[in-house]
């Protein structure tokens, strides 16, 4: 029992579900607002766009790299799809936008991919540039601007409720969008993909160290190249569903989005130098900066302390987490030094 | 003599211009453990990779059991039972004991999912194999050293392996760690694997081969019975030049003590030391890790402030507070890690010579005098020997014995009084250690206080006037070195003696 305990205690992922529940009686206590059922529909609808995007930063930081392109990535796809489909005037389904913002995702992740990969850069520098290119390309070749009307089968998918969530005492309902569903199946995805498969458990092992990962077989090129494929993909589909969900496509809405992604991952104890973090934790974290961004409001607090906030808890929460490893450090010097002497 | 393990006949190998392998011959039979020892640069390391497989031979050949091969690949070299240790090991800090152990066996079957049961299962076996008591599931960034060498032993185990080389695997292990280690080569030996045991370290070279080649510059100068070696005939395969023990006798004491320690302690770490340090003196302290002797020396130069007991220096009591304090009263000190604490490995030679001195070379409004930089530079390069004929190159393109000098220069261009220094021949060359020990001998008799911290205790006994042992965070024994030998001060040191 008292292993457990000290288990749990060790955990990040423990500390940062406490700030969660305390958090929320805080708003609860202030507000009586929290617990409605239409402002907790309101938070997993919110939470799925960062949702998504936390999950491909997630698998890149485990890798060793940041990535910083996403949003432009995903704003460019998004855009290029939205566009032709207008365009052709597009009356079908759902399903040809996603298959088409896929493919666009996944090439725009080859790029990156190629460049990090086969030219062995730091991501981050690579990123740093290839989103300036997204964005260029976008806004200047394609002359962007914004898409009022988006095709039919897209606004009918933001639109669409998994179910209604209704509060009885001001009468106002939320919806839970059926996209909330692609969100479920992507985390246990990747679930899946890190824990069971060799390659996931690649990234872990680049991220640990990658001249051992090379010698120990893993083709760490390859490896890096389908992940950036696959987080261009899964990026450029959250980007989708954040058009379909507001009705109209405006270009330069998501830039911009990285750093709270990137800080919604750290402060879920995923280490920023790589190898080191959990799902579970990643996904805590982007809660919590969602929780943060849409619930301040109800704590009567103006919406431009925001940023304030979130940088308090980024710095107590990685804080904390470098707080432990230190100690953890001095207590294995310790039971070291009690080793040699006994 | 049984079917070779492995015959290297004749391999040469050249980077550009430069040839790293002249015709380098060597033969193991299974079961025998075959030292390699060279200076750094000899060619050791180049070997290592083509047996391995990383570099192909320019020409000459390798034989496995008899079959020849005139170009190896890495995995050709697996598949012949060859492993290597490297130095850093080859790990997953950040991963568990178990998959740290499985990767290799599970790429190399291409598998594509995992199964944590049968990771479990291949991990325990690989443990089991000789007898490694470890939690699986523990992180191997958290494990020792000691630890992490034997999980990287363990994993080169489970291919069927031959010939293991392990590339200086004692340089971070502590004396009872490196005892452990061999009586785990001699079970493997008992198993007919046979070693190649990389090394500099001549008392190990004695212990534990049967058989070594020693090369210089590129060539093999010899192979041989260990039986046949000894002390001097080892530094002169070694070095090619012929070095005399210089015991270090203390001329210009001053009777004034420098530095006085007086129940000095940091909570945690150590307690109640007590010592004296005069001019002209070396003083040697000596413990196993965690005895508390690194925190001691990070606490004078004011890394990690005492909190308990008194500092004199010069009969004036001081507060060491900060390594600005330190230096405020000249104390420099040598960190055991010198390549990460103690120098900016890209930035010139020349650069790091004048790091500590810049306030002196300087002019009022802070702008730094070329002229007395370059002389500054030239001085130090010459009086310590560095073997640089630039000393704009950088660094890093030294060896670990020049860079030691750097490091050592740095210090000296402030007029310290006391210097400190951990480790000072880690990792460095006989022939530079010879050196680094004369210039240390030298500056004694110029009137410096010099502590040396040290595990490696002939140099311990070889250059100190006075000895004192740490156990448990506190001084068990202060020895005068002509009245002991090592195995009295190892016996010190684990505490058999009190």
């Amino acid at each position: 029992m008292e292993k457990k305990m000290k288990k749990l205690l060790s955990k990040h992922e423990f500390y940062i579900s406490l700030v969660i529940v305390l958090l929320c009686a805080m708003i609860e206590i202030r507000s009586g607002q929290f617990f409605t059922p239409n402002n907790l529909v309101d938070l997993g609808s919110a939470l799925i766009v960062p949702g998504l995007f936390a999950i491909g930063a997630f698998m890149v930081i485990v890798s060793g790299g940041i990535d910083v392109s996403f949003p432009a990535l995903a704003s460019l796809s998004v855009y290029t799809t939205t566009r032709i489909l207008t365009d052709i005037d597009y009356k079908g389904g759902i399903l040809l936008p996603i298959v088409m913002v896929l493919a666009f995702g996944a090439l725009l992740g080859a790029f990156n991919g190629f460049f990090i990969a086969k030219l062995k850069l730091p991501t981050m520098i690579i990123t740093l540039g290839t989103s300036s290119v997204f964005k260029g390309i976008m806004q200047g070749v394609l002359n962007s601007t914004q898409i009022p009307n988006i095709p039919e089968g897209m606004k009918k998918f933001g639109n669409d409720a998994l179910f209604v969530a209704l509060n009885k005492e001001s009468g106002l309902t939320s919806k839970m969008p059926i996209a909330f569903l692609i969100l479920i199946v992507a985390i246990g995805l990747a679930y899946f993909v890190l824990r069971y498969t060799m390659f996931g458990r690649a990234l872990f092992a680049i991220g640990g160290n990658e001249s051992s990962a090379y010698r120990a077989g893993f083709n760490v090129e390859r490896t890096k190249f389908i992940l950036y494929v696959v987080v261009g993909a899964v990026s450029s589909l959250a980007g989708l569903i954040r058009v379909c969900m507001m009705g109209q496509c405006h270009p330069t809405n998501m830039l911009g989005m990285e750093m709270m992604i990137i800080a919604g991952v750290v402060l879920g104890g995923v280490a920023i130098t790589g190898g080191d973090g959990t799902l579970t934790g990643c996904m805590l974290g982007t809660i919590l900066i969602v929780m943060v961004q849409n619930s301040l409001i109800l704590l009567g607090i103006p919406t431009y302390w925001q940023g304030f906030f979130l940088g308090t808890l980024i710095i107590v929460g990685t804080g904390i987490s470098a707080m432990q490893v230190l100690r953890n450090s001095k207590r294995l010097v310790r039971k070291k030094s009690e080793e040699e002497s006994s | 003599m049984s079917q070779s393990v492995i015959k290297v006949v004749d391999v040469k190998k050249s980077f550009g211009a430069v040839k790293a392998l002249k015709g380098v011959s060597l033969e193991i039979a299974p079961g025998e453990i075959h030292c390699l020892a060279g200076e750094n640069g000899c060619g050791k390391s180049t070997l290592i990779k083509v047996i391995s497989g990383v570099h192909p031979p320019d020409s000459g050949h390798i034989e496995f059991g008899g079959k020849v091969y005139t170009k190896i690949s890495p995995i050709e070299a697996i598949m012949n039972g060859v492993q290597v240790i490297y130095q850093d090991f080859s790990i997953f800090p950040n991963l568990t004991v178990m998959e740290n152990l499985v990767f290799n066996s599970e790429l190399k079957d291409k598998r594509k999912f995992v199964n944590w049961k049968r990771f479990r299962k291949i991990a325990q076996e690989a443990v089991d194999r000789i007898g490694f008591k470890v939690d699986l599931n523990a992180r191997v960034g958290d494990l020792s050293v000691a630890d992490k060498q034997l999980v990287a032993i363990c994993r080169a185990l489970m291919f069927n392996a031959k010939l293991i080389i392990m590339d200086e695997p004692t340089t971070a292990l502590t004396t009872k760690e490196v005892n452990a280690l061999f009586k785990i080569i001699m079970s493997l030996k008992q198993q007919g694997i046979a070693i190649l045991f990389v090394s500099h370290k001549l008392n190990e070279v004695f212990e534990i081969s049967e058989r070594f080649t020693i090369m210089r510059s590129g060539e093999k100068i010899i192979t041989g019975n260990t039986s046949e070696l000894d002390d001097k005939k080892f530094t002169y395969y070694m070095t090619g030049r012929e070095f005399e023990d210089l015991r270090f006798k203390p001329k210009n004491v001053n009777k004034e003590p420098l530095l006085e320690v007086e129940n000095l302690g940091l909570s945690g770490y150590f307690h109640d030391v007590n010592f004296k340090l005069h001019r002209g003196e070396i003083l040697g302290i000596t413990g196993l890790l965690g005895s508390g002797r690194t925190e001691l020396a990070l606490s004078l130069f004011g890394v990690t402030p005492a909190d308990q007991g008194k500092i004199r220096i010069k009969g004036q009591e001081v507060v060491i507070d900060s390594v600005a304090s330190a230096m405020k009263h000249n104390i420099g000190y040598v960190p055991e890690d010198r390549l990460s604490e103690g120098l900016f490995l890209p930035r010139s030679i020349g650069d790091n010579i004048v790091i500590s001195e810049l306030e002196n070379i300087s002019n009022k409004r802070g702008v730094i005098d070329q002229k007395k930089r370059k002389s500054e530079i030239e001085r130090w390069v010459k009086e310590l020997g560095v073997a640089t004929n630039n000393p704009n190159n950088a660094c890093n393109t030294l060896s670990g014995g020049n860079q030691q000098k750097v490091v050592l220069a740095k210090w000296l261009s402030r007029n310290l009084d006391i210097l400190i220094l951990n480790g000072p021949t880690v990792g460095v060359d006989i022939g530079a250690k010879h050196d680094i020990h004369t210039i240390l001998q030298n500056l004694a008799h110029e009137g410096l206080g010099i502590i040396i911290i040290s595990d490696d205790l002939p140099e311990i006994l070889q250059n100190s006037s006075k000895v004192i042992i740490m156990k448990n965070g506190t001084v068990t024994a202060e020895l005068n070195p002509e009245d002991i030998d090592e195995n009295k001060l190892s016996e010190y040191m684990m505490g058999g003696n009190e």
